[in-house]
């Protein structure tokens, strides 16, 4: 009967020989409301007891503007940062073979395990005029912890394990004959890398890159430990949203969340449009 | 027969009510209490055991002062709050309606069963040299005091700076502002609460002196031992009032406002003050007081009610979004 109607009625969706669309779809389209859509939905609702006006006098406050540019500017530099070394290490960690690459390679998850302030707390430990790699550095005149600075080694401490994991398998797939085709073509290895190589790695790095920012943008943890927290120059915008809050000032909170929710949004989609374009035509 | 029966069902529920009852009360409460409570749970839960009967457990629940009221504002189902300043403990009464809002009058004190003050902690043999608050904005002296925005203990340490530079010969609020502002450009970290201050100050050894709660001095120097910081009275400081209350709706929904309000009246007593004492905390009681005396320095203490005309005033005025606080930090200032 069902089965009948649907191939009278095809434009409904097109036929799968896979059994299960209306079930699995029915399931996707709950979950997705229930774990994302409406908690984001209440999100959106909530600032607007203050009205546009007030709306828009919290977001254009000059420590709002700060804080904001702070925590998307950081997020982008650290993933920047990692959009480089991290194809180094994945390269390494597929391509060759030594002592000790098990353990290297487990190394690259512990941001993803460690909570995040303890995390913060060891950074801050390394980095503060004090510490191990603070000392050294503030000879030669260069501040790490409580500073941007100090932002942005967290947001790439904590954004790494995103992009080397991304690129890993595609970088393992990866067979090795259009190398060596572009190798006996008289293609330098700068070339073969550049041309070859990179191209088919160019979308996982785009889709780590974008897990790598959006992980940094909305990160807590870590980074209070090792900012500074200062007003205006080392402010993130989440700690500025749990300031808010406990100065029960809901609106004001969510109103920031909502800016952050859209920013996320719209370079979250800029970096898909440009995978999907950087991505093998189809 | 019937007799016998109703004779044996009465002593059956007299013997249930005398079973000793077990009750659990949640204690929401600030950063720094976590060990001044620990001691006062054990005593009054033996207090209580005495002369009840019956088994209290007290649950404690520490953060930031202002954290912790938006925890029970949102629904954190405590009995009681003992809270850094009464701003907060407002705030639940205002947004939640758990508790009136002459809540401050119904104990002892302002609801303060203890007392304490901002001290300085410096490192040891001072080498700053920090005697007094102008000695705080020594030029190249690093400040550590965490954010007023978010700590109950900083506001205490920015509204005792105020109140220094208002009383100091030909102060006026000018220069309390200027006074203040000079401050907090000597901080080079704003934490967000008092134990990361210290934290920051004692373990990562940021800075030359912290704006202290006086019982969290005397704890650091209790753990780090005395040979590596001091304690430096200033000559006036702030007479910190940290309020306790019970939340009325939480408690009789909980059937718990019996053991709940023994339990504060218990921080009043003989006992609870003796314990408050030896954690550090400034007691109410004058002959307490006397025995610890050495350890409580008379300074002059101002109070927030006469300086700044109460919390609720304190708080638009200096702390709200767009006060003095926020206008310190405006660049290029």
């Amino acid at each position: 009967m069902t089965a009948a109607a649907s191939i009278r009625n095809p434009t409904w969706r097109s036929r799968s020989v896979l059994p299960g669309f209306g079930l699995s779809l029915g399931f996707t389209i709950f979950y997705l409301s229930a774990i994302v859509l409406v908690p984001l939905a209440a999100l959106i609702l909530r600032p607007w007891s203050i009205g546009w006006s007030g709306f828009w006098a919290v977001i254009t406050d000059t420590r709002v503007l700060a804080a904001l540019k702070l925590s998307f500017g950081g997020a982008a530099i650290a993933a920047l940062i990692n959009t480089v070394t991290g194809p180094i290490v994945a390269w390494v960690l597929v391509r060759y073979r030594f002592p000790g690459k098990r353990l290297l390679d487990a190394l690259i998850d512990l941001p993803f395990a460690l909570p995040t302030a303890v995390a913060g707390i060891a950074l801050s430990t390394l980095y503060s005029p004090q510490g191990w790699i603070g000392e050294p550095l503030s000879h030669l005149g260069l501040k790490v912890a409580y500073t941007q600075l100090g932002v942005i080694v967290a947001l790439t401490f904590i954004g790494l394990p995103f992009v080397v994991r991304t690129i890993q398998p595609v970088l393992g797939d990866l067979s090795r004959e259009p190398e060596e085709a572009a190798a006996t073509l008289g293609a330098t290895r700068l070339q073969t890398l550049w041309r070859v190589v990179l191209p088919s790695v160019t979308p996982a790095l785009v889709t780590g890159a974008t897990l790598a920012f959006a992980r940094a943008v909305g990160e807590y943890g870590s980074v209070i430990f090792i900012a500074g927290n200062l007003p205006g120059i080392s402010e993130i915008a989440p700690l500025l949203i749990v300031i808010k809050l406990e100065q029960f000032d809901y609106a004001g909170a969510a109103a920031i969340g909502v800016v952050m929710l859209a920013a996320s949004f719209v370079v979250i989609l800029a970096l898909n449009l440009l995978q999907s374009w950087a991505g093998p035509k189809r | 027969m019937r007799i016998v029966a109703t004779v044996i069902l009465a002593a059956a529920i007299a013997a249930g009510a005398a079973q000793a009852a077990n009750v659990t009360l949640l204690n929401v409460s600030y950063d720094p209490t976590r060990e001044l409570y620990k001691d006062v749970n054990a005593a009054f839960a033996k207090q209580w055991k005495a002369k009840t009967g019956d088994v209290v457990t007290i649950n404690q629940s520490h953060a930031g002062s202002g954290a912790q009221a938006r925890a029970v504002i949102d629904g954190l189902d405590g009995d009681v709050v003992t809270l850094a300043l009464a701003y907060d403990i407002d705030a639940i009464s205002q947004k939640a309606g758990l508790l009136p809002a002459n809540w401050q009058k119904r104990l002892p004190d302002n609801s303060a069963p203890y007392t304490s003050t901002i001290v300085f902690l410096v490192r040891k043999g001072n080498p700053w040299k920090i005697r007094d608050w102008p000695d705080l904005i020594k030029p190249g002296v690093q400040v550590i005091t965490p954010n007023p925005k978010t700590s109950g203990g900083a506001r205490w340490a920015y509204l005792a700076a105020w109140a220094y530079a208002l009383k100091a010969p030909g102060g006026n609020a000018e220069k309390a502002k200027a006074f203040v502002a000079q401050l907090y450009k000597h901080v080079p970290v704003l934490d967000t609460g008092a134990r990361g201050s210290t934290t920051t100050f004692v373990q990562r050894g940021i800075g030359d002196v912290l704006l202290s709660w006086e019982n969290e001095a005397y704890l650091a120097l209790k753990e780090q031992g005395g040979d590596r910081f001091q304690i430096v009275y200033p000559s006036n400081s702030i007479l910190a009032e940290p309020p306790v209350a019970v939340l009325d709706k939480n408690t009789d929904r909980h059937g718990t406002r019996k053991v709940a309000e023994a339990y504060l009246q218990f921080l009043y007593s003989k006992e609870g003050q003796e314990i408050e004492a030896k954690n550090f905390y400034r007691p109410r009681d004058a002959q307490v007081l006397a025995v610890h005396a050495k350890d409580f320095p008379t300074i002059p203490l101002f109070t927030v009610d006469e300086v700044f005309g109460g919390w609720q005033k304190a708080q638009a005025t200096h702390f709200a979004d767009g006060g003095i606080f926020d206008q310190i930090y405006k660049p290029g200032q």
